[in-house]
């Protein structure tokens, strides 16, 4: 019997009554409404203007909000989530091969490995078919069959086809999508866009969020802005790493800087590490590249069964001398298994010093098998792009070589603890797309953020948030000057200060890569106790080298990218320390969170549902202050909890 | 193949201490495996060590789909490569001892910001004008409803992969932004969801990409040569015909 979770007062995640497969349909139906004229007098800001941001600030213009929408891209075209390749999975069942909402809720709880809420996940497998209806009636070209009727491929953690792409460009035209139906708004007049402007603060009064302070990047100006309520739509942290597959400019200051004044942090521990992504070169290295998981439909992953064998060229190993370790280890799922496991098994193969490639921190994704079925031009249609890709970086044509890739950090599935309504726990401020926590538990599947991000923007958001602004509707318009305003102006404009005052000798650059080492070697794919706690007291130390010794050139009162980067990489700094005490705090082994000292005899994670089946929500104590742990229990109701098993 | 290949480089700068001139610096240890991109970190983490104003350059995705960074290289928007965007460029085509230039991508529609960077938001403003197609969220109908022949999807598909980088207008002599602006009607007239709508966009698109300085199209067709996504000027022909059957239909109805 599992020991209860105390109840936390400050957290309540609003989770509406009923049978799972009706509460967000009891939920929609009871809801307060705001009227048409009254939204017009509500005023709301959507920080972020990628697949969650744009969606949900053409969707809140849609319905009538004065909304106000900031990127610090030149465009919302660029953010981050441009650069997905795979696909976007939908509960559709149009293959008829016995996919279900209730079975993409249940792979995405068991892909979660049973850390995620089931109501919003729920949901979220509820929506995932009108996503896919708005984006084709947005003329969004996913790929089709020769009947004319839209295409599916697998992903990993699956056993069913549900996952639309277009091309090994999914993100883009998902985003171009979304980018247009933003664009008519702003076009319309209903929201109003801030490019190149930067969110440094949210602003609380009186324990509400009533705006942000943001700066322009090309004047350097300090700008208050206030709203009825701030959506932060600001994307993952993946960049904490160093290195990794997101963006150079992904950044965690919109969500830190939100914690620090209250919002709690949601298992900033959980980072998805994937598992196919060109190794690294060299030191000079600046980001990662990911091979989309859609190649593990048709490469093999292996590695030479011996040591000796690993310097010989890959076509002179015999079949008998190889390891498809996956296929050995997972056979029902076989290449397809969740990237967690597909990362760690990666990893231990390297370990065990049967790497290839100059590092020797490489494994095989190998096409030949699948080139001798379907023939070249088949795989060049489901690929080429990513083919091309790859060739361009190695300059190694994988037709004829087979791909050398290691896991790399990906994707985070922590961030801002939201409630069942995407709220913060922040009244008035509200997380959405990869910057909350919500939906993927300890392990996000493949082509779920994208579905997870539009849900959010386009079905969610427009319903909840109408639950805390129908209360707001004889607020009136909120004065951005306030003394709330003022003290956070201010802070931002010291802090400013500071960085380009301190004139020390080392450059932004060189303290991002020395987080990133510290945090991939003791926080990555697999940590333990002592080298958490060392990875805490190494972090502090760094935080403090670089208050006293970062260089910042030019001034604040310009165009200034090194100064946006000491800011962000500052707060990368803070968020560093507090993955490190989730990851030493959470004693157990979960989805993407490898502590080696709990393990199965075969390497598998090993949870402790009896103790450790909760979200943990972290609370800002100040600096020099240790965080605060909220627990939210997380109750299974539909889902049989279960030892994870795709073997 | 060398690992420590040594290079010249003759930068645009502009503002700061600078007035719009080229200066040039030296680059040793330049790994030929290094990105083009990263071979500019290096100089920049060189400049931070002298404490000189690092060179601005933009970038993110560094992976060939954001159209975020630019850069004209040696006179050729996005570098020699074909099909390739600048971050996608590696040092492995270069040689050791060789003088590279490198300038912003340059159009009256593309104010320079700083050094390689310039303002595109006039590209923003285009699809602003009509780029799009006019449905609210939770309109639709089941996304089977309509089936589109495949080679269709496949040719609206071709059309949207822009990334909306610029080069088409950094290359061509008359900064038009025909390639661009053509790509999206094409995208979106292609397909039965942006066919009610096609004359009204095609109209308010042109339009507003004359209003923003953008030069007139001659048939150079350079732009075609260095997107680095390959967009066909067959869209160019189609925003033509589009433009004209558009313009006719609204003379007999006005
Ligand atoms: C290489 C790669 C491939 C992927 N492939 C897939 C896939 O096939 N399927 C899938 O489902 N998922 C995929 N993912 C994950 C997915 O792309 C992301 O999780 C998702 O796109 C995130 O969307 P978002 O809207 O939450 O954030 P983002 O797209 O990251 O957008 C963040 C936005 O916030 C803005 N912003 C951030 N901070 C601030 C601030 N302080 N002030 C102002 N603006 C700010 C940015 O300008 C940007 O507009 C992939 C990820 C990577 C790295
Ligand atoms: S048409 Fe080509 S060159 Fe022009 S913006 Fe699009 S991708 Fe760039
Ligand atoms: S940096 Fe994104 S396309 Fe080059």
């Amino acid at each position: 019997m599992a020991k209860a979770i105390a109840l936390d007062t400050k957290l309540d995640s609003k989770i509406p009554p009923g049978e799972m497969s009706e509460k967000w349909t009891k939920y929609k139906g009871s809801v307060p409404l705001v009227a048409p004229h009254n939204k017009r007098r509500i005023d709301v800001i959507i920080v972020g203007t990628g697949l969650a941001g744009a969606s949900a600030a053409a969707s809140l213009g849609e319905l009538g909000y004065n909304v106000k929408a900031f990127t610090f891209h030149d465009s919302p075209r660029r953010a981050h989530s441009i650069a997905a390749q795979g696909g976007i999975n939908a509960a559709k069942n149009y293959r008829n091969d016995g996919d279900s909402v209730y079975r993409l809720f249940y792979d995405t709880i068991k892909g979660g490995d049973y850390r995620a809420r089931e109501s919003n996940v729920h949901r979220l497998a509820e929506v995932s078919t009108a996503i896919i209806d708005q984006c084709v009636a947005q003329g969004v070209p996913f790929a089709r069959d020769y009947g004319g009727l839209l295409d599916n491929r697998s992903f990993g953690g699956t056993q069913v086809s549900r996952t639309f792409y277009a091309r090994g460009q999914t993100g883009q035209q998902l985003l171009i999508g979304a980018y247009q139906a933003l664009s008519r708004q702003v076009h319309l007049g209903t929201v109003k866009l801030y490019n190149r402007h930067e969110m440094l603060d949210v602003v609380v009064v009186d324990g509400k969020c009533r705006g942000i302070i943001a700066r322009n990047l090309l004047t350097g100006e300090i700008e208050r802005h206030s709203a009825h309520a701030v959506v932060l739509c600001t994307g993952g942290y993946g960049n904490v790493f160093y290195l990794s597959t997101n963006a150079m400019m992904c950044n965690t200051t919109a969500a830190w800087r939100a914690h620090r004044r209250g919002a709690f942090f949601g298992n900033p521990c959980y980072t998805q590490i994937h598992p196919t992504c060109i190794p690294v070169s060299g030191d000079y290295q600046s980001k990662l590249t990911l091979m989309s998981e859609s190649l593990r439909n048709d490469g093999r992953c292996w590695v030479p069964k011996k040591a000796e064998d690993c310097n010989k060229h890959p076509r002179d190993i015999p079949e008998e001398a190889r390891d498809y370790y996956l296929e050995r280890r997972y056979p029902a799922f076989g290449n397809l298994v969740p990237r967690d496991i597909a990362s760690r098994a990666a990893k231990q193969v390297c370990d065990e010093g049967r790497g290839v490639g100059t590092t020797k921190l490489a494994v095989y994704l190998d096409f030949a098998d699948a080139i001798k079925r379907f023939g070249r031009d088949t795989i060049e249609a489901r690929y080429g792009n990513l083919f091309e890709m790859y060739e361009k970086i190695t300059g190694e044509n994988p037709y004829e070589m087979p791909m050398r890739i290691y896991p790399a950090v990906h994707y985070t599935m922590g961030g801002l603890w939201v409630d069942y309504e995407l709220m913060t726990s922040v009244p008035g401020l509200y997380a959405a797309g990869e910057a909350n926590f919500s939906d993927h538990g300890a392990n996000r599947l493949g082509a779920s953020a994208l579905m997870q991000g539009l849900a959010d923007g386009y079905f969610v958001l427009p319903y909840t948030i109408g639950s805390y602004l129908s209360k707001e509707i004889s607020t009136g318009a909120i004065s951005p000057n306030t003394e709330a305003f003022e003290a956070a102006e201010n802070d931002v404009k010291e802090r400013l200060n500071k960085l380009l005052n301190i004139g020390g000798k080392q450059s932004v650059e060189s303290f991002h890569r020395r987080l990133g080492k510290i945090m991939w070697d003791k926080c990555g794919m697999a940590r333990n106790a002592e080298g958490l706690k060392q990875a805490i007291q190494e972090i502090r130390d760094l935080r403090k080298e670089f208050w006293s010794d970062v260089f910042v050139p030019g001034t604040n009162n310009e165009y200034n990218p090194e100064l946006e980067k000491a800011w962000r990489v500052a707060d990368f700094i803070e968020l560093g320390e507090l993955m490190c005490f989730d990851a030493l705090n959470r004693e157990e082994s979960c989805g993407g969170h490898f502590r080696e000292e709990f393990q199965t005899e075969d390497g598998e994670a090993q949870r402790d549902d009896e103790n450790m089946k909760f979200v943990a929500a972290w609370e800002f104590k100040g600096d020099g202050a240790e965080p605060e742990l909220h627990k939210e229990p997380l109750e299974y109701e539909v889902v049989k909890v279960s030892q994870r098993s795709y073997k | 193949m060398s690992n420590n290949m040594r290079l010249t480089l003759k930068i645009w700068r502009q503002g700061g201490k600078y007035k719009g001139e080229f200066v040039t610096y030296k680059l040793d240890n330049v790994n030929e495996h290094m990105s083009f991109l990263e071979m500019l970190d290096v100089l920049n983490e060189q400049l931070i060590a002298n404490r000189e104003e690092p060179v601005a350059f933009e970038h993110d995705c560094r992976e060939g789909i954001c159209g975020t960074c630019s850069l004209v290289i040696d006179g050729r928007a996005h570098g020699p490569m074909k099909g390739t965007t600048t971050c996608q460029l590696h040092m492995r085509h270069y040689k050791d001892g060789e003088t590279i230039v490198i300038e912003p991508f340059r159009a009256k529609a593309f104010p320079v910001i700083r050094d390689l960077v310039v303002d595109r938001s006039s590209f923003d403003r285009i699809i602003q004008s009509g780029g799009y197609v006019n449905v609210n969220t939770g309109q639709a109908q089941d996304a089977n409803a309509i089936p589109i022949e495949k080679d269709q999807a496949g040719e609206a598909f071709d059309a949207a992969a822009c990334i909306g980088c610029g080069a088409c207008v950094a290359a061509c002599p008359n900064a038009s932004a025909m390639l661009f602006t053509s790509a999206k009607v094409s995208h979106l007239a292609l397909l039965p969801q942006g066919m009610v709508e096609r004359k009204k966009r095609v109209l308010e698109m042109v339009a507003q990409m004359d209003k923003e300085g953008f030069g007139k199209c001659s048939n150079v067709t350079a732009c075609e040569a260095e997107c680095p996504k390959e967009i066909s000027v067959g869209n160019i022909a189609r925003l033509n015909r589009e433009y004209i059957a558009a313009s006719l239909a609204s003379e007999t109805t006005n």
